[in-house]
């Protein structure tokens, strides 16, 4: 490893395949120790960023340094200690669970006791030891996704960067996985990890936007709540909740509202409303029960609005 | 570097092992060609069937038809009184041939007259039909010639009639002209093509299908220990099905293996960089498994017809004969069979191996420039 300071430096990144712009101009920095999320819908150029970062792909444009290395130039210098897993975990279905480790493990040059060490140690510690006989075709999707792991890690890398772990994953393997996750970063590993799930963008260190191939924000999740919010944001309580939903929607100086359970969710821009002030404008709008209290941001509150923000920002292009 | 080599070979090896089914038809289907070529696809012509309208019922008229019989080339089964049923005959396909003896046949020999004798044969096949027309010319000719001697010997009793020119055939190296003799030796090449292109450029495409390659590309493994390590295994399935071929071949049809088995193990394996690296370039141009099959068979067939396999490609149109220089499988086929059939030593080949080994320098140099380790 060649460098101290940030893990991962993307320079003004840009991808274009023909006239479709996969990834536009974005840049970032990741510091050691991070958990560091890549949040964004399906195909908004998540998986295309980290492929140029590992060297997969050439950029059109910028550059990228990982651990030090150029992603395009000295790939192959990278490659020992940056650990992956692709979206489709890239098991070998005949071989065991064991023989996958092993396997992979030899394509990255362990051997012997180092080899047959490092194999237990993972099965240890994603709880496989006792499917290590097994088939990887013949596993459930949470384990097949937590052996994908065991591969990224069997090398000991110090960077991981996982693209979609917990796709299609069930809500107990993903919570698994993110424990898995916050064990290795205590080890002291960096972690970038893309996802589509505004709830696990809540447990990473910092978190970046991503829409339609533009980065739109990144920063720590309360930073980001902080800072990207045009004002504060409310719960309301109230009877008829869809009629005053879009009443809400229509009066001014409401950026957005949302139903959340049972209650409605709402952000203001800057002062131009108190919990007093929105609660007197529904009961003279007839909704008499409404009960308006202050109310913590979500990250669904900062995606929607940036994502809002973006596409005002592409039709007054 | 020997580790990383050595986890890719054994991993495919244990992957082959896992899929017993295609393992399998891999060691079966040279069996079956090799039945089907030995049996079935013989360009021996032999016990064609002939209807006979012997109108004429005289001694003289059966030892006509035994000079036939007694050549092996015609089965004498089926005797008509008719033309209408030596027609049908025909038409049903149930005779190849037809043999007419007119009713004056044994009179006119009796006389020392000329006797005609009318022989038909079905030209809708013209493998059968050429090789009857000739033995039906060379059988009736033959016997032509005793008659005569005969004749002579009886007016003058002595001097019997000698021909002045006399031609002595000798055939070398396969001197009943098996045609298994012939086939089974390239059949060699042409499965060790099939399976090789088929298996290696299906197991690289395989690998790009289920992810694995991007995962094998963020490694460190090395381009060159890539191909070395998906390939080696088939190199070995390769010999292996060489020896089959020639066991078998030996085993079942007595195919007599007249020169070094050593050399022609070498050069098998001069000939699988050839097919090997068409299996690899391939690859690198597919995208799905099927579509790797499909190109293996597209260039399949041309290297079955253009290589010598089935027809001679001294006899093909002076443009099919440029293309099939571009064809590894027919240096090859003439390694082999000159090998086994003849027992040629490498001075009589070497411009076979040349020419196999210009080939794959630059089939590899093709799939080597297009292999990289990045996915555009």
């Amino acid at each position: 490893m060649k460098a101290v300071g940030p893990v991962i430096v993307a320079e003004h990144l840009t991808k274009r395949f023909g006239d479709f712009t996969a990834v536009d101009d974005v840049s970032f920095d990741v510091y050691p120790g991070e958990i560091v999320g890549y949040l964004g819908p399906n195909g908004s150029g998540k998986t295309t960023t980290i492929r140029m970062l590992l060297g997969l792909l050439q950029p059109t444009a910028g550059a990228a340094r990982v651990l030090g290395y150029d992603s395009l130039t000295e790939a192959e210098a990278l490659r020992p200690h940056v650990g992956y897993m692709s979206q489709k975990f890239a098991l070998y279905e005949e071989l065991t669970v064991r023989e996958n480790l092993a396997f992979y493990g030899g394509v990255y040059g362990l051997n012997g006791t180092m080899l047959r060490r490092r194999i237990e140690s993972v099965l240890e510690l994603i709880h496989l030891a006792s499917l290590a006989g097994e088939r990887a075709g013949a596993l459930a999707g949470g384990w097949r996704q937590r052996l994908a792991l065991a591969i990224a890690i069997l090398h000991e890398p110090s960077l991981l960067i996982l693209d979609e772990p917990t796709s299609g994953v069930d809500p107990l393997a993903r919570r698994l996985f993110w424990d898995l996750i916050y064990d290795l970063a205590e080890q002291g590993k960096t972690v970038l990890i893309s996802t589509h799930y505004m709830d696990e963008a809540e447990h990473c260190t910092r978190l970046g936007i991503m829409y339609h191939a533009r980065l739109l924000a990144m920063g720590s999740p309360s930073q980001l709540k902080a800072t990207r919010l045009p004002g504060p944001t409310w719960q309301i309580t109230v009877g008829a909740l869809l009629p005053a939903l879009d009443y809400l929607k229509a009066l001014s100086g409401v950026v957005d509202v949302g139903l959340l359970g049972n209650e409605l969710h709402a952000v203001t821009c800057d002062d131009r409303h108190t919990a007093t002030s929105l609660a007197a404008a529904l009961h003279s709008a007839g909704f008499r029960d409404a009960t308006v209290v202050g109310s913590a941001p979500t990250l669904e509150d900062v995606f929607k609005l940036q994502v809002a923000a973006e596409q005002a920002r592409g039709e007054g292009r | 570097m020997k580790h990383r080599l050595w986890s890719l070979i054994r991993k495919e090896f244990i992957q082959i092992v896992r899929d017993p089914r295609t393992l399998a038809l891999t060691f079966v289907m040279p069996i079956m060609q090799l039945l089907l070529l030995g049996f079935a696809a013989t360009n021996d012509v032999k016990n064609v069937s002939l209807a006979v309208w012997d109108q004429d019922q005289s001694v003289a008229s059966r030892e006509l038809l035994d000079a036939y019989r007694n050549a092996n080339y015609f089965r004498l089964d089926q005797y008509v009184d008719s033309e209408a049923t030596l027609q049908q005959a025909i038409d049903s396909g149930a005779a190849r041939a037809a043999i007419i003896i007119p009713p004056d046949y044994g009179t006119s020999l009796a006389r020392n007259q000329s006797a005609q004798v009318a022989f038909i044969i079905d030209g809708s096949d013209p493998t059968v039909a050429g090789t009857a027309l000739s033995a039906a010319t060379l059988i009736g000719q033959a016997y032509g010639t005793t008659l005569r001697s005969q004749r002579l010997t009886a007016a003058s009793a002595v001097n019997p009639l000698q021909p002045p020119v006399e031609v002595r055939t000798q055939v070398w190296y396969n001197p009943n002209l098996e045609s298994a003799y012939y086939m089974i030796p390239a059949l060699i090449g042409l499965i060790i093509q099939m399976l090789t292109t088929i298996l290696t450029a299906t197991s690289l495409v395989r690998e790009r299908e289920r992810g694995t390659m991007e995962q094998l590309i963020v490694t460190p493994i090395r381009p060159w220990e890539l191909v070395v390590g998906k390939l080696a295994p088939y190199v070995v399935i390769s010999f292996l099905l060489t020896v089959e071929v020639l066991v078998a071949g030996v085993s079942i049809f007595g195919v007599p293996i007249v020169g070094s088995v050593p050399l022609l193990l070498l050069l098998v394996g001069l000939f699988l960089i050839s097919t090997l690296g068409i299996g690899l370039f391939i690859s690198t141009i597919a995208n799905t498994q099927q579509e790797a099959m499909l190109s293996a068979f597209f260039l399949m067939l041309p290297s079955i017809f253009l290589s010598g396999f089935f027809f001679p490609i001294a006899a093909m149109p002076t443009a099919l004969q440029w293309i099939s220089y571009l064809v590894p499988l027919r240096y090859f086929l003439i390694i082999v069979r000159g090998i086994v059939l003849k027992g040629v030593g490498i001075h009589a080949l070497w411009s076979e191996v040349l020419a196999l080994t210009l080939f794959a320098i630059v089939i590899m140099g093709f799939a080597a420039l297009r292999l990289r380790k990045r996915l555009d």
